[in-house]
C-alpha cells in the first residue's frame, strides 16, 4: 500500500466530534486498545488528519501516527503504536525465510505461515477473514507487518497455499518512513 | 498466537528504534545496511548489541534455514546491500553537483524579486522554506511552477544577499557554502544593446 516514498502533504484539525466517532470506532475494531485508549487517545489531545495517497488518511497527535483508514476499510494501527502496545491486537508469525520478501512490500503467502517458523491461531482462536492482524517474524519479537487477513485462519491452514494478505504496513515502507514534524 | 494475557493499565512500551535504517534492530539484517546498523548499535546499545549479535543468536538464525534458501537469502541481502550503498554515493554526488541558485530578477524599473531554485536536493521543503522566508523578511513569499515544471521559491523584493545568509545560518548543517549561486539577472539596459 505504501511502497513508494509518501510525500509531504496537508495536515488538518480533526472536529472533536469525528475525534470521539473515531475513537469510538477504534474501540469497537479493537478491543485491545480499551486498556490504553487514554494514553493513546487522550479527550483532550487534538488528533490531526494527514492525506495520504490513495484515498488513505492518516490520524496523528502531536505528529505521532496513531493509525490510518482508508476509505472503505476500517482503521488500521500504525506499526510504532502496534510496537508500543503488542498485546493489543492478535498476532500471526511468519517463517523466517519469508521476513525479507515481507519487508520489501510482498503480498503475504500462505506458506511462510503454515510451515515450522510459522505459526497461526488453533481453532478456537480462529481469526476471520477482514480481520487486521500483525505479522510476527519467527525469532523475532516486534511485528514486522500490520494489515487485513484476505483468507480465514482456518482456510489458510486446510489451503496451505495463496494469497493471506495483499496489502499491508510494513517495517521500513513508505507510511513508516514519513516524517511529520 | 493465542492473545489471551490480560494486561492491566500497561504502560506504552519503549522501542529502541536503529539510529541507520529506523527498524527496530532485530530487523536491521533485512534493512540493506546491516554493517552500519550493527556498527551503530554497539556504539549506542550495547547491550542490545550483545543480545542480538552473540554467536548463540547469529548460529539459531542460520539454523532455521535450509542451505539453498540461505544461499538466496545472503545473496538477495548483499544485491540490497551494494544497491543502497549506490544510492548513497549517488545522493552524495548529486548534492555535490547540484547548486542552489538565488537570482535577482527585475521586475520593473526598481524592483527586483528573488527567486531561489534547487532547495529540494538538499533535503529542504520548498513550502515550508518559502513560509520561513515570508516571516524573515516580511514579503510576500511563495512557491511557484516556473515553465520549466521546476518548483521554485519567489520572495519579493530584493533580498538575496539576506537570503543568502539566513540559508546558510539556519540551514548551514545541510548545504556547504560554495553550492550557494547568486545571479543577478538584469534586463538589459539600453546601452548593453548593439549599436545601429
Amino acid at each position: 500500500m505504501f511502497k513508494k516514498d509518501i510525500p509531504p502533504s496537508n495536515r488538518s484539525k480533526v472536529k472533536s466530534s469525528v475525534q470521539r466517532g473515531l475513537r469510538q470506532k477504534l474501540l469497537e475494531t479493537y478491543p485491545g486498545f480499551e486498556p490504553f485508549i487514554e494514553d493513546i487517545m487522550p479527550k483532550k489531545a487534538s488528533l490531526e488528519a494527514v492525506k495520504l495517497p490513495d484515498r488513505v488518511t492518516l490520524y496523528t497527535i502531536d505528529s505521532t501516527p496513531l493509525f490510518f483508514q482508508p476509505i472503505d476499510g476500517p482503521p488500521v494501527p500504525h506499526l510504532r503504536l502496534i510496537h508500543a502496545y503488542p498485546s493489543a491486537i492478535p498476532t500471526i508469525q511468519i517463517d523466517r525465510g519469508a521476513i525479507r520478501f515481507v519487508l520489501s512490500g510482498a503480498t503475504l503467502m500462505a506458506p511462510g505461515l503454515t510451515s515450522p517458523g510459522g505459526r497461526l491461531p488453533d481453532a478456537e482462536h480462529a481469526l476471520e477473514a477482514g480481520q487486521i492482524v500483525g505479522v510476527k517474524a519467527e525469532g523475532k519479537e516486534e511485528i514486522c507487518l500490520v494489515g487485513m487477513l484476505k483468507v480465514g485462519t482456518e482456510e489458510i491452514k486446510s489451503k496451505g497455499k495463496g494469497v493471506v494478505m495483499d496489502e499491508g504496513h510494513y517495517l521500513g515502507d513508505g507510511l513508516w518512513r514519513l516524517h511529520l514534524d | 498466537m493465542a492473545d489471551t494475557e490480560t494486561v492491566t493499565a500497561e504502560q506504552a512500551r519503549q522501542i529502541v528504534y536503529c539510529g541507520v535504517c529506523t527498524l527496530p534492530p532485530e530487523y536491521c539484517e533485512f534493512g540493506g545496511t546491516a554493517k552500519k546498523c550493527e556498527e551503530w548499535l554497539k556504539d549506542n546499545q550495547s547491550d542490545l548489541w550483545d543480545k542480538l549479535y552473540s554467536e548463540d543468536a547469529l548460529n539459531a538464525n542460520l539454523s532455521t534455514l535450509s542451505v539453498s534458501a540461505q544461499e538466496r537469502a545472503a545473496k538477495d541481502a548483499a544485491k540490497k546491500e551494494a544497491k543502497a550503498a549506490a544510492n548513497e554515493a549517488r545522493d552524495t554526488e548529486r548534492k555535490a553537483a547540484s547548486k542552489i541558485q538565488i537570482k535577482r530578477v527585475e521586475r520593473n524599473k526598481r524592483k527586483y524579486v528573488t527567486v531561489v531554485i534547487g532547495l529540494e536536493v538538499f533535503g529542504l521543503e520548498n513550502k515550508k522554506i518559502a513560509k520561513d522566508l515570508g516571516k524573515k523578511f516580511a514579503t510576500g513569499s511563495s512557491v511557484t511552477r516556473s515553465p520549466a515544471g521546476i518548483e521554485e521559491i519567489t520572495v519579493q523584493g530584493d533580498v538575496s544577499d539576506d537570503l543568502r545568509d539566513w540559508l546558510l545560518e539556519t540551514h548551514g548543517k545541510k548545504i556547504p557554502e560554495s553550492n550557494i549561486e547568486l545571479i543577478e539577472d538584469k534586463k538589459k539596459k539600453k546601452s548593453d544593446a548593439p549599436m545601429v
